[in-house]
């Protein structure tokens, strides 16, 4: 048997039960390659369920940097009954099963191409861990302590990291350590030289961080001065506003301790964008977050904040639709539900975050965004990126940076006013009109909001040619939006490839890594990452350029090649064959083999 | 539309921050001649004006249905937000939530507030928003043409003359059930307690409640209909005479002890009950509940102050928010800067 030999390039997989505790352990140990220097990628694979269903944490380490899923697990680390063959069997040949000993394997495990690493984790908690409440937990505790001598790596770094955690609760510091001396002593002692894997110290990472992107949105919601979120909880958007509550309270008080914030957990969706639409109205910067199925419940008032160009920014971290879905699995699938939220003619302003970097830099410029243009802005995460940590590069705050309020009048600039004013006057010719706070001036400025049929002065009219003039005239907003918003990144591998790959969001990491097999295979692809919507020029241009573009997104239907087709479909040079859907969509994130190999396989297959 | 006439009569009376009746006034309306809502549009103008509310300083909101385009003939001078059907509670709460400086008026109707809003309205009530809520109540759909609504009593007939088969929602009962701290009911026909009912509602600090009974003239101001103009004279019963006494500590000395119960408002204004043998403890909820429903039991509508509270924190209390409305921090005031930023990413290596 050829055992499965790397230094710093492997996967481990961890199955455990859900609410066992399992999560923060498997969290250290991710963490612990992280403070190796190791490019780490942990993602968490958990049902919809508080306790007792199985769960996985799989950690992908790529001393290369590629972070999304690779395929297969070259370790498994097995502490579930119930998924104990799966486990087994779903293990790679030369790979590693690690389990609890303390029951012996049946009979039918009896694969001759992994190595078996038995631990009597359960005895040995039982025996040295004198708390009953913490043995369960420190179960856990225990096997990563094994992986560290497993592994071979620097064991002060999982005790830093303990003593770091529990610097408040120095008691719990204690047991925990020791459980990792437990874990640790007994895997030096039995298993010397048994694994080929190794986690080495690396200069690869050097200040990064490691992070959560729902985190890094609220930060970005922090520092973009957000001061009103209306929301209502729901799984993988919860915790947003909960970090950004948390945030303000430490850290937007006034000099008596009051808050600089206002978050209010409404009654449902509807009422949750309400309180963000209320507030934008009235001048704060005012945010929700939900995911697909508050979408659907917030279309009416997506609708309104659109058509009476209210400012206001959406966050949907996005999950396995359609209905209810798989609600703690990751898609991307509504990305045509934001786009075209609520009925009659809308458009909406979308961004798509790859990192937490890009959630905490998107997340304060979709206030920008949204003020200066008066309308909606959707920031479009999803659960793998939400909830999962990842190693990216430290934020950046430009102290000089203002906000961008948009076209403002206040009370000065009302009584300088020459001419008359109407809220809905194109006065630069750009689509985006002057607004005003209400309680501004005594005699000017006010004007009636409402989202039925209204003039330039706000005035409710049924008269045909106003109601053209007003969309119109939100289309050429949408015209001022594409100058706005975020290029796409786009990458020339090779300046004659005749094709091209778009992707956008969390599929970046699974298909730049893909792109690189393919080039090692002597396929070349040209890259574009869409990061925002309305479509620059420049994204036209990309699949102009190209005999063909392969699409690679997270859903059924190829949503966001439907969007493309139908934003550009009309132009030269971009035809609806030319784009080629590579769809994936079991609410895994996807991995680089699969997404090569479609590619490999459309293209011997002839696709256009 | 057409608007009003710009011409002012010189000697029109002034309140005291200067402004004329006509300040307050609106554009014509375009509801059905004799439709209650109009007279209640009016009180809201004539409260104002006795207030001496700033006009641009009231914020005026509504839903959908004929009670909420009401706000476009009042208040002109103020910012007004026609929202969407029952949404009117969220869009008024992220209002205040971002400028806890201005006057907020929300205007529902039945249908808006009882059956799509309801959820809406609960929960400002619970949450205490400092506003006035006020539904024009006539138990029917007017613009589509005389439906029932979920305000309309067991057994009254629609236009159609088919008897309501559900029992109705009373929204003052919910209301104060809710804990709101200001519960009325008025009569659009009675102009002379429904205007110092609003007064007092707006000086409420938090939730305030005025269920007014308005007659749809168009489709349920028949004999049979509970919410007919008829039916809600013949029927209606007081709680008490009062008055409505703002902050003018030279009045507020005058009044008399005795029978009277007087609720202090919380900017020092005064409710002045005149109690007669039907009164009650108007700070107790138990005491409101139990009068709503004896009258209810006796086939009667008791209009009037049902209960008031003022010794409730409002949202922004119950938060605690900063003093400065939102909407006016700087950045400098809201940004933590990049050193602060630093310091989180350390925590995250």
């Amino acid at each position: 048997m050829n055992k499965l030999t790397s230094v710093n390039d492997f996967v481990v997989r961890f199955a455990n039960i859900n609410g066992s505790g399992s999560a923060s352990a498997n969290n250290l140990f991710a963490k612990a390659v992280f403070r190796l220097g190791v490019p780490v990628s942990p993602k968490n694979i958990f049902p919809s369920n508080i306790q007792g269903l199985p769960t996985w944490y799989e950690v992908r380490i790529n001393e290369q940097g590629f972070l999304g899923r690779r395929g297969g697990y070259d370790f498994v680390v097995a502490v579930n009954g119930q998924t104990l063959k799966q486990d087994y069997d779903h293990l790679r040949p030369g790979g590693y099963f690690f389990y609890d000993d303390t029951r012996s394997l049946p009979e039918e495990f009896n694969r001759r191409d992994i190595t078996v690493i038995p631990m009597p984790l359960t005895g040995l908690a039982n025996r040295e861990i004198e708390n009953p409440k913490l043995r369960s937990l420190l179960k856990n505790i225990i096997y990563v302590g094994a992986l560290a001598a497993l592994f071979d790596m620097d064991f002060s770094v999982f005790t830093d990291s303990i003593t770091k955690q529990f610097s408040k609760k120095p008691k719990l510091a204690a047991p925990n350590i020791k459980a990792l001396e437990l874990g640790y002593n007994y895997a030096s002692t039995h298993f010397d030289g048994i694994c080929g894997l190794c986690v080495a110290r690396s200069d690869k990472l050097t200040d990064h961080i490691l992070m959560d992107g729902n985190t890094a949105t609220a930060l970005g919601a922090v520092y973009g001065g957000a001061t009103v979120a209306g929301w209502y909880p729901i799984t993988p958007s919860t915790s947003v506003v909960e970090s950004f509550d948390r945030l303000t309270r430490r850290m937007r008080l006034d000099e008596e301790g009051n808050r600089r914030a206002a978050v209010i957990q409404a009654e449902d969706e509807l009422a949750a964008l309400g309180i963000a639409v209320g507030a934008g109205w009235n001048g704060a910067r005012a945010f929700t977050a939900t995911s697909g199925p508050g979408v659907s419940l917030m279309n009416e008032l997506l609708g309104l904040a659109y058509f009476t160009e209210i400012p206001v920014v959406l966050v949907d971290v996005q999950r396995t639709g359609p209905s209810t879905g798989m609600p703690t699995r990751t898609q991307q699938s509504d990305i045509l539900s934001c786009a075209y939220a609520s009925h009659g003619d809308t458009k909406h302003v979308l961004l798509f975050p790859q990192d937490p970097k890009e959630c905490f830099e998107m997340g304060a410029l979709s206030f920008d965004l949204a003020e200066s243009l008066q309308t909606p802005v959707m920031l479009v995460s999803d659960l793998d990126l939400g909830m999962n940590d990842h190693v990216c590069e430290p934020f950046e705050w430009d102290d000089a940076r203002s906000y961008q309020r948009g076209k403002v009048l206040d009370e000065a600039q009302l009584d300088a006013l020459d001419r008359d004013w109407g809220r809905y006057l194109d006065s630069d010719g750009d689509g985006v009109c002057y607004r005003t706070y209400p309680g501004t001036h005594p005699e000017k400025g006010a004007y009636f909001t409402r989202g039925s049929s209204h003039d330039e002065y706000a005035a409710y009219t049924e008269d045909n040619a106003a109601y053209k003039r007003c969309m119109e005239r939100l289309e050429r907003k949408w015209e001022t939006a594409k100058t706005m918003v975020p290029e796409p990144d786009i990458s020339i591998n090779d300046e004659g490839a005749g094709s091209g790959m778009i992707f956008y969001g969390t599929t970046a990491h699974a298909a730049t890594e893909a792109v690189a097999l393919l080039e090692s295979r002597g396929t070349p692809l040209n890259t574009m990452r869409i990061t925002s919507f309305p479509f620059a020029d420049s994204v036209a241009e990309f699949i102009r350029c190209h005999d063909r573009v392969f699409v690679a997104e997270q859903n059924r239907d190829g949503q966001m090649r439907t969007l493309l087709i139908n934003e550009l479909g009309g132009r030269p040079g971009i035809s609806p064959d030319k784009l080629i859907s590579i769809a994936h969509m079991d609410g895994t994130p996807p991995d680089a083999v699969s997404i090569c190999d479609a590619v490999t396989q459309k293209m011997k297959g002839g696709a256009a | 539309m057409s608007r009003r006439p710009v011409f002012r009569h010189p000697n029109l009376p002034k309140n005291d921050l200067g402004y004329t009746r006509r300040d307050y006034e609106g554009l014509d309306s375009t509801l059905c001649a004799g439709c209650g809502h109009d007279s209640i549009s009016n009180a809201i103008i004539r409260a104002c004006f006795e207030l001496s509310l700033p006009p641009h300083r009231v914020a005026k909101l509504s839903g959908i249905g004929c009670s909420s385009k009401t706000p476009a003939y009042f208040l002109g001078k103020s910012h007004g937000f026609n929202s969407v059907h029952g949404r009117m509670p969220s869009i008024a709460t992220g209002a205040n939530m971002a400028n806890r400086d201005l006057i907020y008026i929300g205007v529902s109707g039945d249908g808006d507030t009882a059956s799509i809003g309801m959820g809406q309205f609960i929960h400002a009530a619970r949450r205490n928003i400092n506003m006035t809520y006020i539904v024009m109540n006539n138990g029917c759909y007017g613009l589509t043409k005389g439906q029932d609504s979920a305000t309309a009593d067991r057994g009254s007939a629609s236009r159609k003359g088919l008897p309501n088969p559900f029992e109705a929602i009373d929204l003052c009962e919910s209301a104060v059930q809710l804990g709101a701290g200001f519960v009325a009911r008025g009569f659009s026909g009675d102009k002379a307690q429904l205007v110092p009912l609003i007064k007092a509602a707006i000086r409420h600090k938090g939730f305030s409640l005025v269920d007014v009974i308005s007659p749809c003239v168009t489709f349920n101001n028949t004999p049979s209909s509970t919410k007919s103009y008829h039916w809600v004279r013949d029927h209606m019963e007081a709680t008490a005479t009062f008055d409505f006494i703002p902050m003018r500590p030279e009045i507020t000395t005058e009044y008399e002890e005795g029978d009277d119960q007087s609720v202090a408002m919380h900017d020092g204004g005064l409710i002045h009950l005149h109690k007669s043998d039907n009164s009650f403890e108007v700070t107790s909820r138990r005491a409101a509940i139990d009068a709503l429903e004896h009258y209810r039991e006796k086939g009667q509508i008791l209009t009037g102050i049902l209960h008031v509270n003022e010794a409730l924190k409002d949202t922004h209390e119950i938060m605690e928010t900063t003093k400065v409305p939102l909407n006016s921090l700087t950045a400098k005031e809201l940004c933590p800067g990049n050193d602060t930023l630093q310091g989180i990413m350390a925590g995250y290596r």
